[in-house]
């Protein structure tokens, strides 16, 4: 050991050897360039690939989840439409329906008051007629009755006719009070 | 090879009338491998360029040819790139630290390399035991941090940046002046390389100190025991230096991208 100190090996620790300062050196610019100027960037390139690559992947489900989800909502939209319109058919249906047969009513009762109409009118005129047939019948009775009875011939027509009017007049009137 | 290698192979045990011979410095001393001149190549030096291979070597290896699924080196490679990446850049730098990755990168792995082969059998030497390979690269640091603050905030504001404090009580500033000073320009630097130096020193020395009583201690007489116990010791140290030397090149690039965050901040 003295041997080799005489030697002059052990110095102070501190004192850096200048040939080893810049192997030292050296062999880190070495790893330094080669790293740095290649090998780094080709990695960080890489990475962020990766990462647009993976992101892309999302990006494309997300995409497809929303095509999916706007697809089913038009879906729906048609759907809901569709009945919409089925609901709005029905009803009209039924308006129409409803109107039909409000109007075949309202036709079969005017037909009605009008065939009713009808038959009172001719009830009536049948009536006058009648009324006026019998009141001549009744006037001639009772004028050749009077004659026979009085007899004379109340020739007299036109006086004949008053007095049968007035009396029947009076007939009318007294039905008419006890009606 | 050094002294104490020498000496533990002539067969020097504690009964053959030989004193113990305790490491120390010259167990960092190497004699020359070769010498070109008066210029010697020593082992250090020689796993300083097998670190060197075997960093490029794997990381070629690795992103060479990167592919979007990785491969398992490549995966392994991403690890690392990302570990530096994402826990020292992003972390202590923020988004401006991308740019410095591979500076952070090279420094961290080359350390890491070199102070693995303190425990890697043939080369069982901490390189950056060597104060000259810490200098060289905590130089390197210092350059780029000076570099940047100049940069980043010019001449006057830069050097306001190394040696000013805001709002401080008048009296005190020259003494802050000179600290701060002396803290950013001088002592980071001599700190940051000290500390890695001194941890790979302490750690080989102790390796070296349980291995060489181990062999020394071996007789066919009680002291084996103790011998034993020595030799667990060395193991256990060595273990224990694996993890130190992690530790110590991720401390020595987070110490570097602290720097480079403070020169590219807005004061400090």
């Amino acid at each position: 050991m003295i041997a080799f100190l005489a030697e002059g090996g052990a110095q102070n620790p501190l004192i850096p050897d200048t040939t080893e300062l810049i192997v030292g050196l050296l062999c880190f610019f070495i790893v330094f360039g080669v790293l740095g100027k290649k090998l780094l960037p080709n990695i960080q390139k890489t990475l962020e690939e990766r990462r647009d690559a993976i992101e892309g992947g999302l990006e494309r489900a997300e995409k497809a989840q929303e095509d999916a989800t706007r697809t089913l909502e038009q879906y729906k939209a048609q759907l809901a439409e569709a009945r919409h319109e089925a609901n709005r058919l029905r009803q009209e249906a039924q308006e129409q329906g409803a109107t039909l047969i409000a109007e075949m009513r309202s036709e079969g009762q005017r037909q009605r008051e009008e065939i009713v109409a009808a038959g009172h009118t001719q009830i009536e005129s049948d009536r006058r007629q009648a009324a006026q047939a019998l009141r001549q019948d009744v006037g001639q009775l009772a004028t050749e009755l009077a004659g026979k009875l009085v007899g004379e011939s109340l020739e007299d027509h036109a006086r004949q006719s008053r007095v049968i009017d007035r009396f029947l007049d009076e007939l009318e009137e007294k039905a008419e009070a006890a009606r | 090879m050094s002294a104490h290698t020498l000496l533990a192979e002539s067969g020097c045990h504690i009964n053959a009338h030989c004193a113990f011979p305790a490491p120390g410095l010259n167990s960092f001393d190497f004699k020359p491998i070769f010498s070109i001149g008066s210029v010697d190549f020593t082992k250090p030096m020689l796993l300083a360029v097998i670190c060197m291979l075997i960093v490029v070597g794997f990381f070629w290896a690795a992103f060479s040819k990167p592919k979007l699924v990785p491969g398992k080196l490549q995966l392994v490679g991403e690890i690392g790139y990302n570990f530096i990446a994402r826990s020292i850049a992003r972390e202590v730098i923020g988004k401006k630290g991308d740019k410095y990755v591979p500076f952070l990168a090279s420094i961290f792995f080359f350390v890491w390399l070199m102070n693995i082969m303190s425990i890697i059998p043939l080369a069982q030497f901490p390189v950056a035991s060597r104060f000259a390979f810490p200098v060289g690269l905590a130089l390197l640091v210092w350059i780029t941090y000076m570099f940047l603050t100049f940069k980043t905030h010019g001449f006057r504001r830069g050097v306001k940046n190394l040696v000013w404090l805001d709002n401080l009580p008048k009296p005190i500033v020259p003494l802050i002046v000179l600290l701060e000073f002396l803290q950013n320009v001088i002592l980071r630097p001599f700190t940051l390389a000290v500390r890695l130096w001194a941890n790979m020193f302490a750690g080989h020395m102790l390796i070296v100190v349980f291995s060489v009583a181990s062999w020394y201690l071996l007789t066919p007489s009680i002291m084996s025991a103790v011998a034993g116990s020595s030799f667990v010791l060395a193991a256990g140290m060595t273990a224990f230096e694996l993890l130190i030397q992690f530790l110590q090149a991720y401390i020595f690039t987070l110490l570097a991208s602290i720097y480079i965050s403070g020169a590219l901040e807005e004061g400090h």
